[in-house]
């Protein structure tokens, strides 16, 4: 609670520096107008245009406000120019994503843990497509799968996954091995079977480090997604909507879809974070 | 035939593995493990595609990425000059550089620091690719838009590891330093800039692929007609997909360097952490 303060102050200079730089961005652009139509720009009014200009180079904070309470509240949910509906295409790819990569990277993470040969092969693959920019790898995997008669939701799924299940793997198979020698041996004296010992003490061991890697991988599913809905045209979705605002110089329309896919991940990391809290909670762990 | 092939390697990759996992080996031995497994997986790959005559334009054998590869260098390495070099690389010291001068302005201060902590965590999870149009109209089309995109996307990570960094001291290390008579800057570039190392260093790997990612990814929403997410974006298109893949090798390649050379400094830098011992 002692955070609110600096964070709220944090935040206000956010604004204000967001204000002054829409002025000092937008400042050609108004001289310009003033210039053609032979008026003289008093401070006062040249503020207000930089304000309220429509293509401006950075809209002011109210701008975009205005663009998202128009776009989600007043719009049909089904209407194409809803911001919620191109919301739900992403979200919905993200989920599916985030599921499929979350599942993937927990049965990789047990398969590591308990093979060996698993360990020693694929593990330094692992850690190695790390370092390898997967997202370059979107336009492809969209392209290839529309040409074998798969689109819309599952490729953008698919990259989703691909750059969710990395951390989950990674944070896994740490959290697997999280428990001591000392606990795995009172297992032995129990004559705990193998599962037995991956049920009530691996599995419970790794929840923490489970739920921080689920929070990486859920911004990266986010990620995912808006980078897969690049390729495809500019259809549906947030990223299409930041490719068609970027063609038409629409900016302000880049913004408000900048802003709910930012709040969109805000939330979904945050309701991770939440489930968390419960979870360790109940668990005796937090 | 290519079946057979694809079959047979990979029991045979299966089986060298199980055999050298069995042995004990020595730190070098074991690195041909992943070597075997990365080797048996281009085989499966080289005869699924010969076996079950997968068109080139959905997925190309290996042996026609190298081929393409080794006969197109000029065009990767101009590519890669563009973005990894000049997009990448200006944007990450840029970005960096910054973060770390801000990092250590706000560690002077405990009201901003717990005011900045929290948001750049938020900020450190947001899709910031999302930005690239937005700066692409601000800096252009050039490499300088993409730059820009990296000094966005690796400032907030960075910032954190090395605020987070510089409170790794604990009080009795710090009274220490109170007790040679030490001063504020004597006592940063002593004890707390090295304690903060191992997290500054944490940072920067984060940030070498973020830095890629953001160069090519920014390259999606328009640049000049060079390029490594150029290249991909119109090669998908005229699909040529094995230069989609050799340039995916090439950024592969790069993003392993770029972390090798990072994680080699670190290692001579931060000797003395528990996690470099042997």
């Amino acid at each position: 609670m002692r955070a609110v303060i600096p964070v709220l102050t944090i935040v206000a200079a956010i604004f204000v520096i967001w204000y002054g730089a829409a002025i000092a961005l937008n400042t050609a652009w108004a001289y310009d107008k003033a210039k053609r139509a032979d008026v003289e720009l008093s401070f006062g009014d040249l503020v207000a245009d930089t304000w309220s200009q429509e293509k401006p180079r950075l809209p002011a904070p109210h701008q975009v406000g205005v663009e998202i309470w128009k776009t989600t509240v007043e719009k049909k949910v089904t209407s194409k120019r809803s911001l919620i509906y191109h919301s739900w295409i992403t979200l919905s790819a993200t989920l599916l994503g985030f599921a499929l990569g979350t599942g993937l990277g927990i049965a990789l993470a047990v398969g590591i843990v308990y093979n060996r040969v698993m360990d020693l092969s694929v593990m330094p693959w692992v850690i190695a497509s790390q370092t390898i920019p997967i997202l370059a790898l979107a336009p492809m995997i969209i392209v290839v799968l529309n040409a074998i008669g798969i689109s819309g939701l599952v490729p953008k799924a698919m990259i989703s996954m691909y750059l969710s299940f990395f951390p989950v793997v990674v944070g896994m198979v740490k959290g697997l091995r999280s428990p001591e020698v000392m606990q795995l041996d009172q297992m032995h004296t129990w004559n705990a079977s193998g599962s037995q010992s991956f049920w009530r003490l691996r599995l419970p061991a790794s929840m923490p480090y489970l739920f921080a890697s689920l929070k990486i991988a859920m911004a990266a599913s986010v990620l995912g997604a808006i980078v897969g809905e690049l390729p495809t045209g500019a259809v549906a979705g947030l990223g299409a909507r930041l490719l068609a605002g970027s063609y038409f110089g629409q900016t302000i329309q880049i913004w408000s879809a900048l802003l709910m896919a930012a709040v969109l991940a805000a939330t979904l990391v945050g309701i991770i974070g939440l489930i968390q809290k419960y979870t360790l909670k109940r668990m005796g762990m937090a | 035939m290519w079946i057979a092939f694809a079959i047979s390697a990979w029991l045979l990759g299966w089986a060298a593995n199980v055999w050298l996992a069995r042995r004990n080996l020595g730190s070098r031995a074991r690195l041909l493990i992943p070597v075997v497994f990365g080797l048996t997986l281009i085989a499966i790959w080289e005869g699924v595609v010969h076996g079950f005559e997968v068109s080139p334009v959905l997925l190309p054998a290996p042996s026609a990425i190298a081929v393409r590869f080794v006969g197109s260098t000029a065009i990767l390495w101009e590519d890669f000059v563009q973005t990894a070099l000049k997009g990448a690389l200006t944007g990450y010291i840029i970005g960096c550089g910054a973060a770390f001068l801000t990092a250590i302005a706000v560690d002077r201060s405990d009201f901003l620091k717990r005011g900045l902590l929290p948001v750049g965590n938020f900020v450190a999870a947001l899709p910031i690719v999302g930005m690239a149009p937005i700066l692409v109209m601000w800096f252009g089309f050039d490499w300088q838009s993409k730059a820009a995109v990296v000094v966005v996307m690796v400032f907030f990570p960075m910032l954190v590891n090395t605020v987070q960094g510089l409170a790794a001291t604990d009080a009795m290390q710090r009274d220490l330093m109170r007790t040679y008579a030490a001063g504020g800057a004597q006592t940063l570039l002593k004890l707390r800039l090295p304690a903060a190392m191992p997290f500054i260093f944490n940072g920067l790997k984060i940030a070498t692929t973020l830095a890629l990612i953001g160069a090519i990814v920014a390259e999606f929403f328009g640049s000049p007609i060079r390029g490594m997410g150029f290249r991909i974006s119109t090669s998908v298109g005229q699909l040529a997909l094995d230069l989609v893949w050799a340039e995916i090798v090439v950024a592969a390649l790069a993003g392993s360097c770029f972390y090798g050379a990072v994680a080699t400094i670190e290692k001579s830098v931060t000797f003395w952490h528990p996690s470099q011992r042997k």
